[in-house]
């Protein structure tokens, strides 16, 4: 590869592809490396992207005919035990007329595929079935390129972003970010269950075009600290699990059969009803939160995305935070090339974009909430086995007085959790997320 | 009826390398010291599986979420990605 660009992304993912449609609009010269087949080959998420951080990158999104799965007009939140849960949900008008794809739901394979088009057609080359194996440094330690696994693989540039992913063993190998430990990460695995467009929208209660998607909480993790989810795409459902690596390596569960006991919960298993899987992912999820962040530029490189763990965990965005952290990065790098200095104070356009931004404020914000997950396992044992119980006996008409019924109830919570170790919880859930 | 992983593998689109991206570094680590062998449990692909004598790596069907790599209580997994454009394929993502 002889040609000489100015930029090298190393991911066509949503973080390195809003980098590169920006400054392939300015007309610098771009290069995505992407080590799948096709861009997206390699991606997953929940399925859930925000219109609001696409259209900062390509305003016309929607006249580019971005492949939509499903408008997003319902979250609801569900909090179970074996064999119940609450649910908790909320629609709104609103997000069918002037906010309509605030959210909406799509398949990373498609979706990114599209993106990088959009990259090219702007004037980026986007180059596939190519990893980067190293990056090339001067005497000064200086990133100056990388190194890939294609014959005369060698390729500079005078900055490089590493937009990889979470999974990078890149950047553990050059030290760039250290590798995760496991309980900073959650293992999540992914199943498509294929649904007839219309049973879709009865069993949800939507129109055409339109979607929802469920948060799931308690014990389908069965014991761990994790989180489920239901997305709604046009003519498939999305369905996550997955729980903090280390519980699951302590606990020797399989993702494979948490996944199987999830599908047959009985809240879930008419939803799926008639439906046919037709794929199997796993992935990370960054679960570090603002501390696991590692310093997001240096001479000659920047990081953004999943690569530099930015990742809410509580609101479960991430592709939004890989957008602008790729737009923000892109921001910087023209920066640096009008000033011609690509040393880390020349880069640092990036960091005070990050600092101002909603990225770095909420990270900040939601701290101590991996934290509070942690050390308050009874969030996924014995809170919504009590609070299941509580709802299934008062809703069970057996001629035994309430007074009576409560007070079962009570003892049978107390017996599980003390009251000082419930305020302690409330006090430390409210402080991790105020 | 719950669904097994060979069935589950069978969905995904591999492209597969004649070469592994996965190698245990040293067997005898994983027989001799490791009681806990968090490989044969949290891969959600059960590329690890323990044989008579040392335990395989079923390759082929990696989802290269790099869990292995990292849970590893002696970091006994060297790790690479697939060469560029093998490995699995994601239809939907």
């Amino acid at each position: 590869m002889p040609e000489a660009f100015e930029v090298i992304i190393v991911g066509a993912g949503p973080a390195g592809l809003s980098a590169a449609c920006l400054l392939a609009e300015k007309k610098i010269k771009t290069i995505v490396l992407e080590r799948g087949e096709y861009p997206g080959s390699k991606n997953i998420s929940g399925g859930v992207l925000y219109g609001h951080d696409l259209a900062q990158i390509l305003p016309d999104y929607e006249a580019r005919n971005c492949p939509i799965e499903r408008n997003i007009v319902e979250s609801r939140l569900w909090y179970l035990s074996r064999e119940g849960g609450y649910s908790l949900s909320y629609r709104d008008k609103i997000f069918t007329g002037e906010r309509k794809h605030n959210a909406f739901t799509v398949g990373r394979a498609k979706f990114d595929r599209w993106f990088a088009e959009q990259a090219r057609q702007k004037g980026a080359l986007v180059v596939c079935g190519t990893v980067v194996t190293d990056l090339l440094r001067d005497q000064h330690h200086r990133v100056i390129g990388v190194n890939t696994d294609r014959p005369d693989g060698e390729l500079r540039a005078q900055v490089v972003l590493l937009a990889d992913g979470i999974n990078s063993p890149l950047a553990a190998k050059t030290g760039f970010r250290l590798e995760p430990k496991p309980e900073q990460v959650a293992l999540a695995v992914k199943e498509v269950i294929e649904l007839g467009e219309e049973q879709i929208e009865e069993r949800f209660h939507v129109e055409s075009g339109d979607g929802v998607t469920i948060d799931i909480l308690g014990e389908v993790t069965q014991g761990m600290d994790g989180v489920a989810v239901i997305y709604t795409n046009r003519k498939s459902l999305s369905l996550c699990i997955g729980a903090n690596l280390s519980a699951l390596s302590k606990k020797k569960v399989r993702p494979s059969e948490m996944m199987e006991a999830f599908k047959e919960h009985p809240l879930v298993t008419p939803l799926l009803r008639g439906g046919k899987s037709t794929e199997y992912m796993a992935h990370w999820l960054a679960e570090g939160g603002y501390e696991a962040i590692p310093q997001l530029c240096g001479d000659g490189f920047l990081i953004a995305g999943d690569s530099g763990m930015l990742f809410n965990t509580l609101h479960r965005e991430g592709s939004n935070l890989a957008m602008t952290s790729g737009r923000y990065a892109a921001e910087a790098i023209l920066e640096a090339l009008r000033k011609e200095d690509f040393s880390r104070h020349g880069l640092k356009g990036y960091l005070s974009r990050l600092q101002g931004s909603y990225i770095f404020l909420d990270l900040k914000k939601y701290r101590r909430f991996g934290r509070f997950r942690h050390t308050h396992p009874e969030l996924f044992t014995t809170l919504p086995r009590s609070i299941s119980l509580a709802a299934r006996e008062m809703l069970t008409v057996n001629g035994v007085p309430k007074k009576e019924k409560q007070k079962v109830l009570w003892r049978e919570f107390r017996s599980q959790t003390s009251l000082t170790s419930f305020l302690r919880l409330l006090w430390d859930g409210w402080r991790s997320v105020r | 009826m719950t669904m097994k992983i060979e069935d589950k593998l069978f969905l995904d689109r591999f492209r597969v390398d004649e070469e592994s991206h996965l190698r245990i570094i040293d067997d005898a680590l994983c027989r001799e010291e490791c009681a806990h062998q968090p490989c044969l449990y949290i891969c959600p692909a059960n590329v690890y599986r323990q044989g008579t004598d040392r335990i395989s790596v079923a390759y082929e069907g990696c989802l290269e979420c790099g869990s292995c790599r990292i849970a590893c209580p002696h970091l006994n997994i060297e790790w690479r990605f697939p060469r560029g454009g093998f490995g699995i394929s994601h239809k939907f993502g």
